[in-house]
């Protein structure tokens, strides 16, 4: 869900006339300030009018014509030519390949009761690739992690899980690479490509679901293209910068000796980001493996299966190890990707007496995960993993302890800071938000976002308003605002505190910076499971998770930004005697102003898929909406008019966010 | 020191062959910008200042209506500051950038007419350049690095190993031919530029400031392998370089450019003797004019009273080789050419060179 802001420097050329506007017009503080005062005033005298406000079951015409839309596409799914020759066809041939890898790895295969290659195959095969492709030491973590799924008593599951990211990524790369070189290659191509990938990415991932479901039905193959359409993005951008940051000089001095496009292409640009393009590979494993456990919404086979049941029937043991599983699984994926970008460059740097080996014993690694592939196929005790999983239950039951000791002994504390926070802000945010008239709510927001961001964020706003009423979920669509902006809040609060302690003291950046570069790679998902624990099923554990989730990319950016200020402002409001928060106000964070509107962005957009999610654990609103559309027919409309609303509230926060940007930067 | 005795005996060589040029440049100009190729065919345009073009048409004038032709065996360097369209005017020369307007004669035949196929092979075989920033692939070892151009052409891996292998050797990086670019420093990096232009056995070397980017120890090491390899190897060289003192130690001949346009074009003691314009006497004032000058520039007519039996000297000898002969002789040296008397020169002429003094010419 990153974010790329575009540069700044378009706006220069128009900032010139600002002083002297500024000197005319009331600050913008100051006009914020006009715009609460004025919805407070009218919230008091209108409160409860005109609040859209629609009950659980309660359906609009909207709702009501995609459901029959939905309706019609299932009776015509055979007929219709469109699905017979286009959508049916793309998902035949995913689900043809989704069904192979899983009889290889995960599910019993024709008329065996078990997959074609068996755990010792498998894991003897994770170990020798991560070896070939990394080194031994992520090798060692890729078998002491598959086989720690099998003790967890989650090997089909993982496997599952596996298959989908093996499909997906394989898909997504067929597309990515080429479509990035081509935009490393074309800056026409670019152009119209960067919008796209843009709002790719800005979407939770939760949104992509529904309607994917309109066109592929509910399983495993809708759930890998919503995947491939969710982990493609970051491949591309990063082929595409690498292509781009190839040195134009050894691009010149091959065209110098009379290279062809093809052999330049071949020989020049692409061994040449390589690397970097392996690094866009391991993003797109990372996002692959979050989508496909948020898939078990539309019925996708796997870990996220257990999760999910888990986290509704309020199970937290399960949910834990489940869970852990995908951690781990992350971990190993992330780490065996991340050593294998590096892999070359260490080749290089060590001694040739090691190289020469390498070769006849990547040989013999091969032979030995061939008999174990052998073993795994043609004996039971290679193929189904022993024992039944009593780690796994171990690890529940103590989870369970664990909870159970927190929810006696902490719960006053939890349930203290939890009301506290609830009572306090939540709540009234959300009256506010949801009891006022629709109009002035949407009002109050062009207004914002023209003051923030120009003209034409107001215009992206008033549009994005505007379908939001249409949407006919306007009043869940406020309740989840409210939660997201008070998480927003928090997450920014928690980001500058963090972020100017690292942005300052390098030993704090290099000791907290390994744990927020950790929890990014966990899917949202995993999030909820622990606040599940402490804070129960309600709108607040959303809120909490979101908040880790996008607390750590907020302080990352603001940490970067204080670090980007120059040394010698510094130096120089020191020998004027500014003292360290002094320092810290009136230089480092003006200074990184830019920076901090990047934060908000990106921490919104995260706490954004974060809230949705938590729809599953009790949020409610937007995030329920689009749950229960999958599950209960007759509300699959109001869902993906749920998911909708969530787009457009991504797309109007993500552009006024970019447009003040754009403003602090200049 | 090896240089200088070096100087007189290359100077002979282009004017001496008088064969036909190996490129000849007429009215070349690149122009950037909208609409750039109506800027060469108008004379209005043409007549503006840089910054006057830029206002009135956008466009930047690069290169400027330059003129000039290479012989076999020489070393011509493009000199010029920043700006000046020295380095675009090297790309022209193989299309690596599209000139504007005007002819690159090679062999006959306007390297402007050339289509893909015939502009590729003329770089596979008859072109190569060495790149300011070496332009090297990170991926490669130094070996397949030099290869890497007969590789494009399509030579067998034996082959092109074995050819690349020799010129390694011929630049003095054996040893290093398995190390990878980034573990060598500037100048050997350099080196391997050096080798894999001379790999694919070219008729002409192109060098685009090869030297800028090293510090001034390694620049003159640098230099003098160049030197040597002229000597060795006897390619003709085009050699484009911001410093007067480069292009004075390599160049037997010299192009001035300011702005795109040609200031003055010819040899060393002739920029140094005879400036053509006050941007060339500007740059060439801190020159030690004794190492430049030759006895050619600083004799004088004999006048009565000369005596005429002093030992004698050739034209071409620099000033600073001749002054011990003639600090030494107490009559004037004669400066003779093919038997003809031109002039005289006496202590005064060279103490006046050597000694500093504004005028010599």
């Amino acid at each position: 869900m990153t974010v790329a802001i575009e540069k700044p420097e378009k706006t220069e050329a128009a900032e010139p006339a600002a002083p002297a506007k500024g000197a005319r017009k009331v600050s913008r503080p100051v006009m914020i300030g006009a715009i609460f005062v004025v919805w407070l005033v009218l919230f008091a005298v209108l409160r409860g009018k005109q609040t859209l406000s629609l009950a659980v079951a309660d359906l609009t015409d909207l709702h009501r014509w995609i459901n029959d839309f939905n309706d019609s596409i299932g009776a015509n799914r055979n007929s219709n030519p469109l699905f017979l020759y286009f959508f049916n066809e793309i998902r035949l041939v995913i689900d043809n390949l989704v069904t192979f890898v899983q009889h290889l790895i995960s599910q019993p295969s024709g008329s065996r009761p078990v997959p074609e290659i068996g755990w010792l195959g498998v894991v003897g095969l994770a170990g020798y690739v991560s070896w070939a492709a990394g080194n031994w030491r992520v090798a060692l973590l890729a078998v002491a992690g598959f086989t720690f799924f099998g003790l967890q008593g989650l090997w089909q599951e993982s496997m599952d899980t596996l298959a989908l990211i093996l499909c997906a990524v394989f898909v997504a790369l067929l597309f990515a690479i080429p479509l990035g070189v081509w935009a490393g290659l074309s800056d026409r191509f670019n152009r119209i490509m960067t919008p796209f990938l843009d709002f790719m990415q800005t979407m939770p991932t939760f949104v992509y679901l529904a309607p994917l479901t309109l066109f592929f039905l509910i399983g495993g193959a809708s759930a890998t293209i919503a995947t491939v359409i969710y982990a493609a993005p970051p491949t591309i951008r990063i082929t595409a910068h690498a292509i781009r940051n190839v040195s134009k000089t050894t691009v010149e001095a091959a065209d110098s000796l009379g290279a062809t496009r093809r052999q330049s292409l071949l020989k020049v640009l692409l061994p040449m980001s390589k690397r970097t393009v392996v690094m866009g590979v391991n993003q797109t494993i990372m996002a692959a493996l979050a989508m496909v456990t948020i898939a078990a919404l539309i019925n996708a086979p796997g870990l996220g299966v257990n999760v999910l049941q888990a986290l509704q029937s309020l199970d937290v043991g399960t949910a834990f190890n489940a869970g852990l599983a995908i951690v781990v699984m992350a971990i190993v994926l992330d780490r065996v990707t991340t050593a294998a970008s590096a892999r070359e460059e260490n080749a290089r740097r060590s001694k040739n007496r090691f190289v020469k080996w390498r070769r006849p014993l990547l040989g013999l690694g091969a032979v030995v995960t061939v008999v174990l592939i052998y073993l795994s196929h043609t004996y039971l005790w290679a193929a189904d993993f022993p024992g039944d999983g009593t780690v796994g239950s171990h690890i529940a039951s103590a989870t369970d302890t664990a909870t159970n000791w927190a929810q006696d002994h902490l719960s006053g504390l939890t349930n203290a800071f939890r009301d506290a926070i609830t009572n306090g802000l939540l709540n009234p945010f959300q009256t506010l938000l949801t009891d006022s008239p629709w109009w002035l709510v949407g009002a109050v927001l062009i207004a914002l976002a023209v003051v923030l961001g120009g003209w034409k964020a107001g215009i992206t706003a008033a549009v994005c308003v505007g379908l939001l009423v249409a949407t006919g979920v306007w009043s869940d669509a406020m309740t989840t605002l409210a939660s997201t902006i008070v998480a927003t809040v928090l997450v920014m609060i928690l980001g500058i505190v963090f972020g100017v302690w690292m942005g300052r003291s390098m030993m704090v950046d290099r000791m907290i910076r390994p744990t927020l570069d950790a929890a990014q790679v966990m899917p949202p998902f995993v999030y909820l499971v622990p606040f599940l624990a402490l804070f129960g099923a309600t709108r607040f554990t959303a809120i909490v998770a979101a908040i880790v989730y996008g607390a750590p990319v907020a302080m990352k950016i603001i940490a970067d930004g204080i670090r980007a200020v120059p040394e010698t402002t510094v130096e120089a409001a020191t020998s004027a005697g500014c003292n360290t928060w002094q320092i810290i106000t009136k230089v480092q964070l003006p200074m990184s102003r830019s920076a901090l509107t990047l934060a908000t962005n990106q921490g919104l957009i995260y706490v954004l898929s974060m809230v949705v999610v938590g729809g599953l654990v009790g949020a409610g609103a937007l995030g329920y909406d689009v749950v229960a559309g999958f599950s209960q027919g007759e509300l699959y409309g109001k869902g993906l008019a749920a998911g909708l609303a969530i787009v457009l509230l991504g797309v109007m926060f993500d552009r006024i966010t970019q447009a003040a940007a754009r403003r602090a930067g200049a | 020191m090896t240089t200088q005795t070096e100087v007189p005996q290359r100077r002979g060589t282009p004017q001496d062959s008088g064969s036909t040029p190996v490129i000849s440049v007429r009215r070349l100009w690149k122009v950037f910008g909208p609409k750039a190729d109506q800027v060469p065919g108008s004379e209005e345009l043409c007549g503006l200042t840089r910054r006057e073009l830029m206002d009135r048409t956008g466009c930047t004038a690069a290169v400027r209506d330059v003129n000039f032709d290479v012989s076999p065996g020489e070393v011509f360097v493009v000199m010029g500051l920043s700006g000046s369209g020295k380095s675009t005017l090297v790309r022209c020369l193989t299309r690596l950038i599209e000139p504007t307007a005007g002819e690159v004669v090679f062999e006959g035949q306007d390297i402007r007419e050339a289509d893909d196929k015939r502009l590729r092979d003329l770089r596979r075989r008859k072109f190569s350049m060495v790149f300011q920033h070496f332009g090297l692939l990170p991926h490669r070892r130094v070996v397949d690095n030099v290869a890497f151009g007969l590789e494009i052409r399509g030579m067998g891996r034996a082959e092109r190993t074995r050819r690349a292998q020799e010129v390694v050797e011929l630049v003095g990086l054996a040893g290093y031919e398995n190390s990878y670019p980034d573990q060598l420093s500037g100048g050997m990096q350099q080196r391997v530029g050096l080798a894999r232009a001379l790999a694919g056995d070219p008729d002409v070397l192109f060098f685009d400031e090869p030297f800028s980017a090293l510090d001034p120890l390694i620049r003159r090491d640098m230099q003098n392998e160049v030197i040597r390899l002229h000597h060795e190897v006897g390619k003709t060289m085009v050699f484009i370089t911001h410093d007067l003192s480069e292009a004075l130690k390599l160049g037997d001949r010299i192009l001035i450019m300011r702005d795109g346009k040609m200031v003055q074009c010819g040899t060393g003691d002739e920029l140094v003797g005879a400036p053509a314009d006050d941007y060339v006497r500007e740059f060439v004032k801190d020159v030690p004019r004794g190492d430049v000058l030759t006895l050619r520039w600083i004799m004088r007519a004999p006048e009565d009273g000369d005596e005429l039996d002093g030992p004698e000297l050739g034209p071409d000898v620099v000033v600073k080789e001749a002054t011990r002969a003639v600090l030494a002789a107490d009559k004037p040296v004669k400066v003779v050419e093919n038997g003809k008397l031109l002039g005289i020169v006496g202590d005064e002429e060279i103490l006046a060179v050597v000694a500093g003094q504004e005028g010599g010419a």
